[in-house]
Protein backbone atom coordinates (compact mmCIF):
# COMPACT_ATOMS: atom_id res chain seq x y z
CA UNK A 1 0.00 0.00 0.00
CA UNK A 2 2.92 2.48 0.85
CA UNK A 3 4.67 1.49 -1.96
CA UNK A 4 1.69 2.77 -4.45
CA UNK A 5 1.30 5.84 -2.86
CA UNK A 6 5.16 6.57 -3.36
CA UNK A 7 4.89 5.55 -7.08
CA UNK A 8 1.69 7.69 -7.67
CA UNK A 9 3.24 11.05 -5.62
CA UNK A 10 6.64 10.24 -7.93
CA UNK A 11 4.23 9.65 -11.54
CA UNK A 12 2.89 12.98 -10.30
CA UNK A 13 5.59 15.40 -9.68
CA UNK A 14 7.60 13.26 -12.81
CA UNK A 15 4.75 14.17 -15.00
CA UNK A 16 3.98 17.42 -13.94
CA UNK A 17 7.85 18.32 -14.71
CA UNK A 18 7.73 16.44 -18.17
CA UNK A 19 4.97 17.85 -19.27
CA UNK A 20 5.82 21.08 -18.59
CA UNK A 21 9.40 21.69 -19.06
CA UNK A 22 10.01 19.27 -22.09
CA UNK A 23 6.50 18.10 -23.80
CA UNK A 24 5.39 22.26 -23.62
CA UNK A 25 8.62 23.19 -25.97
CA UNK A 26 8.41 20.21 -27.89
CA UNK A 27 6.89 21.99 -31.08
CA UNK A 28 6.63 19.05 -33.50
CA UNK A 29 6.17 20.25 -36.71
CA UNK A 30 6.13 23.80 -35.52
CA UNK A 31 3.27 23.78 -32.97
CA UNK A 32 2.51 20.42 -31.84
CA UNK A 33 3.24 19.59 -27.99
CA UNK A 34 2.27 16.70 -26.87
CA UNK A 35 0.05 16.23 -24.00
CA UNK A 36 1.58 13.05 -21.78
CA UNK A 37 0.70 14.53 -18.57
CA UNK A 38 -3.04 12.44 -19.12
CA UNK A 39 -0.85 9.29 -19.05
CA UNK A 40 -2.08 9.77 -15.07
CA UNK A 41 -5.35 8.62 -15.72
CA UNK A 42 -4.59 5.81 -17.83
CA UNK A 43 -2.56 4.29 -15.17
CA UNK A 44 -3.92 5.46 -11.48
CA UNK A 45 -5.56 2.38 -9.94
CA UNK A 46 -8.26 1.43 -11.08
CA UNK A 47 -10.95 1.63 -7.67
CA UNK A 48 -14.52 1.25 -6.76
CA UNK A 49 -14.07 4.77 -4.65
CA UNK A 50 -13.35 7.61 -7.43
CA UNK A 51 -12.99 10.64 -5.67
CA UNK A 52 -9.55 10.13 -5.07
CA UNK A 53 -8.73 9.54 -8.58
CA UNK A 54 -11.03 13.21 -9.49
CA UNK A 55 -9.48 15.19 -7.14
CA UNK A 56 -5.54 14.41 -7.73
CA UNK A 57 -6.60 14.61 -11.49
CA UNK A 58 -7.79 17.83 -10.93
CA UNK A 59 -5.00 19.40 -9.15
CA UNK A 60 -2.50 18.27 -11.56
CA UNK A 61 -4.58 20.01 -14.07
CA UNK A 62 -4.52 23.14 -12.46
CA UNK A 63 -1.00 23.08 -11.78
CA UNK A 64 -0.67 22.26 -15.45
CA UNK A 65 -2.48 25.22 -15.61
CA UNK A 66 -0.55 27.39 -13.60
CA UNK A 67 2.48 27.02 -15.60
CA UNK A 68 0.83 27.03 -19.14
CA UNK A 69 -1.36 30.04 -17.92
CA UNK A 70 -4.53 28.75 -19.51
CA UNK A 71 -6.77 29.27 -16.99
CA UNK A 72 -8.27 26.59 -15.71
CA UNK A 73 -8.28 24.66 -19.32
CA UNK A 74 -6.35 21.80 -18.68
CA UNK A 75 -7.76 20.91 -15.36
CA UNK A 76 -11.63 20.67 -17.05
CA UNK A 77 -10.18 18.43 -18.98
CA UNK A 78 -8.60 15.59 -17.33
CA UNK A 79 -11.19 15.89 -14.77
CA UNK A 80 -13.74 15.14 -17.27
CA UNK A 81 -11.89 12.01 -18.83
CA UNK A 82 -11.02 11.14 -14.97
CA UNK A 83 -15.20 10.28 -14.54
CA UNK A 84 -15.65 8.67 -17.70
CA UNK A 85 -12.50 6.57 -17.59
CA UNK A 86 -14.56 3.63 -16.06
CA UNK A 87 -17.67 3.80 -18.09
CA UNK A 88 -15.52 4.07 -21.45
CA UNK A 89 -13.56 0.69 -20.10
CA UNK A 90 -16.41 -1.17 -19.02
CA UNK A 91 -17.80 -0.41 -23.00
CA UNK A 92 -14.51 -1.41 -24.44
CA UNK A 93 -14.52 -4.11 -22.79
CA UNK A 94 -17.80 -5.53 -22.64
CA UNK A 95 -17.92 -6.20 -19.07
CA UNK A 96 -20.70 -5.37 -16.52
CA UNK A 97 -18.44 -4.98 -13.46
CA UNK A 98 -14.00 -4.69 -13.07
CA UNK A 99 -11.98 -7.08 -11.08
CA UNK A 100 -10.21 -4.42 -8.94
CA UNK A 101 -7.48 -4.13 -6.77
CA UNK A 102 -6.01 -6.87 -9.89
CA UNK A 103 -6.60 -5.53 -12.71
CA UNK A 104 -4.46 -2.31 -14.59
CA UNK A 105 -3.86 -2.16 -18.58
CA UNK A 106 -1.49 -4.26 -19.03
CA UNK A 107 -4.14 -7.29 -18.00
CA UNK A 108 -6.23 -6.69 -21.12
CA UNK A 109 -4.96 -7.40 -24.75
CA UNK A 110 -3.15 -4.86 -26.31
CA UNK A 111 -5.42 -3.86 -29.05
CA UNK A 112 -8.15 -3.05 -26.05
CA UNK A 113 -5.70 -0.63 -24.38
CA UNK A 114 -4.97 1.03 -26.96
CA UNK A 115 -8.12 1.85 -28.02
CA UNK A 116 -9.01 2.92 -24.29
CA UNK A 117 -5.73 5.38 -24.73
CA UNK A 118 -7.04 6.61 -27.93
CA UNK A 119 -10.61 7.53 -27.04
CA UNK A 120 -9.68 9.51 -23.82
CA UNK A 121 -6.62 11.37 -25.76
CA UNK A 122 -9.25 12.18 -28.32
CA UNK A 123 -11.68 13.37 -25.56
CA UNK A 124 -9.28 15.13 -23.41
CA UNK A 125 -7.35 17.01 -26.85
CA UNK A 126 -10.55 17.84 -28.50
CA UNK A 127 -11.87 19.74 -25.11
CA UNK A 128 -8.44 21.56 -24.84
CA UNK A 129 -8.45 23.00 -28.36
CA UNK A 130 -12.46 23.74 -28.11
CA UNK A 131 -12.01 25.56 -24.77
CA UNK A 132 -8.49 26.91 -26.07
CA UNK A 133 -10.23 28.12 -29.45
CA UNK A 134 -13.32 28.39 -27.72
CA UNK A 135 -15.37 29.26 -30.83
CA UNK A 136 -17.30 27.44 -33.18
CA UNK A 137 -16.12 29.98 -36.44
CA UNK A 138 -12.28 27.63 -35.42
CA UNK A 139 -13.79 24.39 -35.71
CA UNK A 140 -11.56 22.98 -38.87
CA UNK A 141 -8.29 24.44 -36.48
CA UNK A 142 -9.76 22.87 -33.10
CA UNK A 143 -10.35 18.94 -35.16
CA UNK A 144 -6.72 19.52 -37.41
CA UNK A 145 -5.11 20.31 -34.13
CA UNK A 146 -6.94 17.59 -31.69
CA UNK A 147 -6.03 14.84 -34.19
CA UNK A 148 -2.06 16.34 -35.03
CA UNK A 149 -1.68 16.78 -31.36
CA UNK A 150 -3.24 13.64 -30.28
CA UNK A 151 -1.43 10.72 -32.92
CA UNK A 152 1.87 12.27 -30.74
CA UNK A 153 0.32 11.87 -27.46
CA UNK A 154 -1.22 8.45 -27.59
CA UNK A 155 2.62 7.60 -29.47
CA UNK A 156 4.18 8.54 -26.40
CA UNK A 157 2.05 7.07 -24.03
CA UNK A 158 1.93 3.96 -25.21
CA UNK A 159 5.41 4.14 -25.60
CA UNK A 160 6.01 5.14 -21.88
CA UNK A 161 3.60 3.16 -20.54
CA UNK A 162 4.71 -0.06 -22.20
CA UNK A 163 8.71 1.10 -21.37
CA UNK A 164 7.67 1.19 -17.75
CA UNK A 165 5.49 -0.51 -16.78
CA UNK A 166 5.73 -4.42 -15.55
CA UNK A 167 4.02 -6.67 -17.45
CA UNK A 168 1.94 -9.17 -15.31
CA UNK B 1 -34.17 14.20 4.94
CA UNK B 2 -33.06 10.21 4.32
CA UNK B 3 -33.90 10.22 0.93
CA UNK B 4 -31.76 13.31 0.19
CA UNK B 5 -28.59 11.91 2.28
CA UNK B 6 -29.22 8.50 0.23
CA UNK B 7 -29.47 10.12 -3.07
CA UNK B 8 -26.08 12.47 -2.22
CA UNK B 9 -24.12 8.96 -1.20
CA UNK B 10 -25.65 7.78 -4.40
CA UNK B 11 -24.13 10.49 -6.85
CA UNK B 12 -21.15 11.46 -4.79
CA UNK B 13 -18.95 10.82 -7.61
CA UNK B 14 -21.34 12.82 -9.79
CA UNK B 15 -21.87 15.43 -7.60
CA UNK B 16 -17.55 15.99 -6.99
CA UNK B 17 -17.19 15.81 -10.77
CA UNK B 18 -19.50 18.44 -11.50
CA UNK B 19 -18.49 20.54 -8.91
CA UNK B 20 -14.55 20.36 -9.95
CA UNK B 21 -16.01 20.94 -13.45
CA UNK B 22 -17.75 24.02 -12.25
CA UNK B 23 -14.77 25.47 -10.47
CA UNK B 24 -12.41 24.52 -12.98
CA UNK B 25 -15.16 26.93 -15.54
CA UNK B 26 -15.21 29.65 -13.31
CA UNK B 27 -11.25 29.63 -13.43
CA UNK B 28 -11.66 29.35 -17.61
CA UNK B 29 -14.19 32.37 -17.52
CA UNK B 30 -11.98 34.57 -15.09
CA UNK B 31 -9.47 34.21 -17.69
CA UNK B 32 -11.30 35.37 -20.95
CA UNK B 33 -11.92 38.29 -19.43
CA UNK B 34 -9.35 40.84 -20.31
CA UNK B 35 -9.71 43.46 -17.30
CA UNK B 36 -9.63 41.35 -14.33
CA UNK B 37 -6.51 39.78 -13.43
CA UNK B 38 -5.89 36.29 -13.16
CA UNK B 39 -5.67 34.12 -10.44
CA UNK B 40 -4.38 30.76 -12.35
CA UNK B 41 -1.03 32.39 -13.76
CA UNK B 42 2.73 31.50 -13.90
CA UNK B 43 4.09 34.67 -12.18
CA UNK B 44 4.19 33.12 -8.84
CA UNK B 45 6.90 31.76 -6.21
CA UNK B 46 6.98 28.48 -7.19
CA UNK B 47 6.63 28.21 -11.09
CA UNK B 48 8.79 31.20 -11.60
CA UNK B 49 11.47 29.80 -9.92
CA UNK B 50 11.08 26.70 -11.77
CA UNK B 51 11.11 28.29 -15.04
CA UNK B 52 13.83 30.31 -14.11
CA UNK B 53 16.16 27.31 -12.94
CA UNK B 54 15.28 26.10 -16.27
CA UNK B 55 16.10 28.92 -18.46
CA UNK B 56 19.51 29.43 -16.40
CA UNK B 57 20.06 26.08 -18.74
CA UNK B 58 18.11 26.77 -21.86
CA UNK B 59 19.27 30.57 -22.52
CA UNK B 60 23.53 29.04 -22.22
CA UNK B 61 22.33 27.61 -25.62
CA UNK B 62 21.35 31.04 -27.13
CA UNK B 63 24.05 33.04 -26.33
CA UNK B 64 25.31 32.84 -29.97
CA UNK B 65 22.05 34.51 -31.10
CA UNK B 66 22.06 36.92 -27.95
CA UNK B 67 25.32 38.25 -28.85
CA UNK B 68 24.21 38.66 -32.68
CA UNK B 69 20.83 40.62 -31.60
CA UNK B 70 22.93 42.78 -29.13
CA UNK B 71 25.79 43.97 -31.27
CA UNK B 72 22.72 44.38 -33.60
CA UNK B 73 21.11 47.23 -31.74
CA UNK B 74 24.57 48.41 -30.99
CA UNK B 75 24.77 49.28 -34.27
CA UNK B 76 21.92 50.43 -34.69
CA UNK B 77 22.61 53.12 -31.66
CA UNK B 78 26.29 54.52 -32.60
CA UNK B 79 24.65 54.86 -35.90
CA UNK B 80 21.98 57.37 -33.79
CA UNK B 81 24.62 59.00 -31.80
CA UNK B 82 26.94 59.33 -35.08
CA UNK B 83 24.10 61.05 -36.35
CA UNK B 84 23.58 63.49 -33.73
CA UNK B 85 26.90 64.33 -33.46
CA UNK B 86 26.77 65.37 -36.88
CA UNK B 87 23.53 67.79 -36.07
CA UNK B 88 25.49 69.24 -33.35
CA UNK B 89 28.68 70.42 -34.34
CA UNK B 90 26.71 72.24 -37.51
CA UNK B 91 24.50 74.26 -34.52
CA UNK B 92 27.32 74.07 -32.54
CA UNK B 93 25.07 75.17 -28.68
CA UNK B 94 24.81 74.52 -25.79
CA UNK B 95 21.06 74.45 -23.85
CA UNK B 96 20.96 74.54 -19.81
CA UNK B 97 17.49 74.51 -19.00
CA UNK B 98 16.01 71.80 -17.00
CA UNK B 99 12.66 72.78 -17.08
CA UNK B 100 12.64 72.22 -20.84
CA UNK B 101 13.56 68.94 -20.25
CA UNK B 102 11.17 65.96 -19.45
CA UNK B 103 11.29 61.79 -19.73
CA UNK B 104 8.25 60.68 -21.02
CA UNK B 105 9.08 56.83 -21.36
CA UNK B 106 11.63 54.80 -18.79
CA UNK B 107 12.95 51.50 -19.88
CA UNK B 108 13.77 48.55 -18.07
CA UNK B 109 15.50 45.24 -18.89
CA UNK B 110 13.76 41.89 -17.94
CA UNK B 111 14.56 38.33 -19.11
CA UNK B 112 11.82 36.11 -20.61
CA UNK B 113 12.30 32.77 -18.69
CA UNK B 114 9.03 30.88 -20.14
CA UNK B 115 7.88 31.31 -23.73
CA UNK B 116 4.73 30.27 -25.41
CA UNK B 117 4.08 30.99 -29.37
CA UNK B 118 2.07 27.63 -30.47
CA UNK B 119 -1.08 27.78 -28.75
CA UNK B 120 -3.98 30.08 -29.54
CA UNK B 121 -3.39 32.20 -26.34
CA UNK B 122 -0.27 32.88 -25.45
CA UNK B 123 1.81 33.89 -22.15
CA UNK B 124 5.22 35.38 -21.65
CA UNK B 125 6.63 34.50 -17.94
CA UNK B 126 9.74 37.02 -17.11
CA UNK B 127 11.80 36.81 -14.25
CA UNK B 128 11.28 40.59 -12.48
CA UNK B 129 8.48 41.62 -10.63
CA UNK B 130 6.42 44.16 -8.67
CA UNK B 131 9.58 44.51 -6.88
CA UNK B 132 11.65 45.79 -9.54
CA UNK B 133 8.70 48.24 -10.52
CA UNK B 134 6.73 46.33 -12.51
CA UNK B 135 2.91 46.90 -12.61
CA UNK B 136 0.27 45.32 -15.19
CA UNK B 137 -0.15 47.28 -18.35
CA UNK B 138 3.40 47.97 -19.22
CA UNK B 139 4.52 47.42 -22.18
CA UNK B 140 7.29 45.20 -23.18
CA UNK B 141 9.49 45.29 -26.52
CA UNK B 142 12.50 44.28 -27.46
CA UNK B 143 15.60 45.70 -30.44
CA UNK B 144 13.38 44.15 -32.83
CA UNK B 145 9.95 44.87 -32.36
CA UNK B 146 7.22 44.51 -29.62
CA UNK B 147 6.19 41.60 -27.44
CA UNK B 148 3.19 42.07 -25.47
CA UNK B 149 2.11 43.88 -22.74
CA UNK B 150 2.47 43.28 -19.00
CA UNK B 151 -1.19 41.15 -17.59
CA UNK B 152 0.03 39.87 -14.12
CA UNK B 153 2.70 40.61 -11.54
CA UNK B 154 4.11 38.52 -8.27
CA UNK B 155 6.66 39.81 -6.37
CA UNK B 156 9.48 38.49 -8.55
CA UNK B 157 7.92 37.38 -12.06
CA UNK B 158 5.35 38.93 -14.20
CA UNK B 159 3.33 37.21 -17.20
CA UNK B 160 2.96 38.76 -19.76
CA UNK B 161 0.06 38.97 -22.64
CA UNK B 162 1.91 38.38 -25.90
CA UNK B 163 1.00 39.94 -29.06
CA UNK B 164 0.86 36.12 -29.87
CA UNK B 165 -2.99 35.92 -28.15
CA UNK B 166 -6.60 36.35 -29.08
CA UNK B 167 -7.14 39.14 -26.27
CA UNK B 168 -4.28 41.35 -27.93
CA UNK B 169 -5.58 44.58 -29.43
CA UNK B 170 -2.72 46.98 -30.21
CA UNK B 171 -2.71 50.37 -31.95
CA UNK B 172 -0.80 50.55 -34.67
CA UNK B 173 -0.23 52.82 -37.96
CA UNK B 174 1.13 52.69 -41.39
CA UNK B 175 4.96 54.44 -41.15
CA UNK B 176 4.24 56.54 -44.14
CA UNK B 177 0.83 57.75 -43.85
CA UNK B 178 -0.43 57.80 -40.04
CA UNK B 179 -3.68 55.81 -40.98
CA UNK B 180 -4.43 53.88 -37.42
CA UNK B 181 -5.20 50.41 -37.45
CA UNK B 182 -5.47 47.18 -34.64
CA UNK B 183 -3.13 44.69 -34.47
CA UNK B 184 -4.29 41.15 -33.46
CA UNK B 185 -3.26 37.53 -34.45
CA UNK B 186 -6.12 34.70 -36.15
CA UNK B 187 -3.83 31.86 -34.62
CA UNK B 188 -2.17 30.16 -37.54
CA UNK B 189 1.38 31.38 -37.93
CA UNK B 190 3.53 32.68 -35.19
CA UNK B 191 5.52 34.74 -37.92
CA UNK B 192 2.65 36.48 -39.26
CA UNK B 193 -0.01 39.08 -37.26
CA UNK B 194 -2.61 40.43 -38.70
CA UNK B 195 -4.23 44.58 -39.09
CA UNK B 196 -7.61 45.22 -38.87
CA UNK B 197 -9.89 48.41 -39.18
CA UNK B 198 -7.35 50.50 -41.38
CA UNK B 199 -9.81 53.11 -43.25
CA UNK B 200 -10.34 52.03 -46.97
CA UNK B 201 -8.66 55.10 -47.68
CA UNK B 202 -5.34 53.98 -46.84
CA UNK B 203 -3.20 53.09 -48.99
CA UNK B 204 -1.44 49.70 -48.15
CA UNK B 205 1.27 48.16 -50.43
CA UNK B 206 3.02 44.68 -49.82
CA UNK B 207 6.13 46.02 -48.07
CA UNK B 208 5.06 48.80 -46.06
CA UNK B 209 6.71 48.83 -42.40
CA UNK B 210 4.19 48.87 -39.41
CA UNK B 211 5.16 50.56 -36.78
CA UNK B 212 3.30 51.30 -32.87
CA UNK B 213 0.94 54.09 -33.16
CA UNK B 214 0.84 56.98 -30.67
CA UNK B 215 -2.97 56.26 -29.72
CA UNK B 216 -2.37 53.97 -26.83
CA UNK B 217 -0.68 55.04 -23.52
CA UNK B 218 1.33 51.89 -23.26
CA UNK B 219 3.68 52.02 -26.56
CA UNK B 220 5.85 54.87 -27.71
CA UNK B 221 4.69 55.59 -30.89
CA UNK B 222 7.14 54.69 -33.62
CA UNK B 223 8.26 51.14 -32.48
CA UNK B 224 8.99 48.95 -36.00
CA UNK B 225 6.66 45.50 -35.93
CA UNK B 226 6.57 44.19 -38.98
CA UNK B 227 6.04 44.99 -43.11
CA UNK B 228 2.80 44.13 -44.95
CA UNK B 229 3.12 40.39 -46.63
CA UNK B 230 -0.30 40.48 -48.26
CA UNK B 231 -4.12 41.81 -47.99
CA UNK B 232 -7.62 41.36 -49.77
CA UNK B 233 -9.27 44.31 -50.56
CA UNK B 234 -12.79 43.64 -51.41
CA UNK B 235 -16.24 45.39 -50.69
CA UNK B 236 -14.93 48.73 -50.91
CA UNK B 237 -12.44 47.92 -47.61
CA UNK B 238 -9.76 46.02 -46.14
CA UNK B 239 -10.50 42.49 -45.17
CA UNK B 240 -7.58 41.13 -44.45
CA UNK B 241 -3.70 42.77 -43.71
CA UNK B 242 -0.74 40.19 -43.30
CA UNK B 243 1.74 41.29 -41.32
CA UNK B 244 5.08 39.56 -41.58
CA UNK B 245 7.05 40.70 -37.71
CA UNK B 246 10.36 41.67 -37.25
CA UNK B 247 10.39 40.00 -34.41
CA UNK B 248 11.25 35.75 -34.60
CA UNK B 249 8.51 35.24 -31.71
CA UNK B 250 9.77 31.69 -31.58
CA UNK B 251 13.61 33.10 -30.18
CA UNK B 252 12.96 35.94 -27.97
CA UNK B 253 15.18 36.05 -24.91
CA UNK B 254 16.65 39.67 -23.11
CA UNK B 255 13.59 42.55 -23.47
CA UNK B 256 12.85 46.10 -22.24
CA UNK B 257 9.64 46.99 -20.47
CA UNK B 258 8.58 50.79 -21.42
CA UNK B 259 6.94 52.42 -18.39
CA UNK B 260 5.09 55.57 -19.65
CA UNK B 261 5.87 58.34 -16.81
CA UNK B 262 2.76 60.30 -18.47
CA UNK B 263 0.07 57.65 -18.67
CA UNK B 264 -1.97 58.76 -15.76
CA UNK B 265 -2.00 61.99 -16.78
CA UNK B 266 -3.20 60.98 -19.97
CA UNK B 267 -5.43 58.69 -19.28
CA UNK B 268 -7.23 60.82 -16.67
CA UNK B 269 -7.40 63.61 -19.17
CA UNK B 270 -8.97 61.69 -21.71
CA UNK B 271 -11.49 60.22 -18.99
CA UNK B 272 -12.49 63.31 -18.02
CA UNK B 273 -13.42 64.54 -21.87
CA UNK B 274 -15.45 61.43 -21.72
CA UNK B 275 -17.02 62.06 -18.76
CA UNK B 276 -18.08 65.72 -19.82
Amino acid sequence: MNNLVLNNTIRFIALLFLQVLIFNHMNIFGNVNPMVYITWVFLFPFRKKRSLLLILSFLLGISIDFFSDSGGINAFAITFIAYFRLPILMAILRRPDLDYGQFNLRTISTNKAFLFIATLTLIHHFIVFGLEYFSFSAILSIISNTILTSIFTILICTLGIVLFTKKK
Amino acid sequence: MRRIIYLIKKFRYFLLFIILEILAFIIIIQDHSYHQSKFVNSANFFTGGLYNKANSINEFFHLRKDNQLLSEENARLKNLLEKRENTYAIDSFTVIDTSQYFQKYDYSVAKIINNNYTKRNNFITLNKGAKHGLTPDLGVVNSKGIIGVIKNVSANYATVLSILNSNSNINVRLKNSNHFGTLVWDGKDYNITQVIDIPRQAVVKAGDTIVTGGKSAIFPEGIEVGVVKDFKYAQNKYQIINILLFNDMSAIGEVQIVKNLHKDEQVTLEQSVVNE
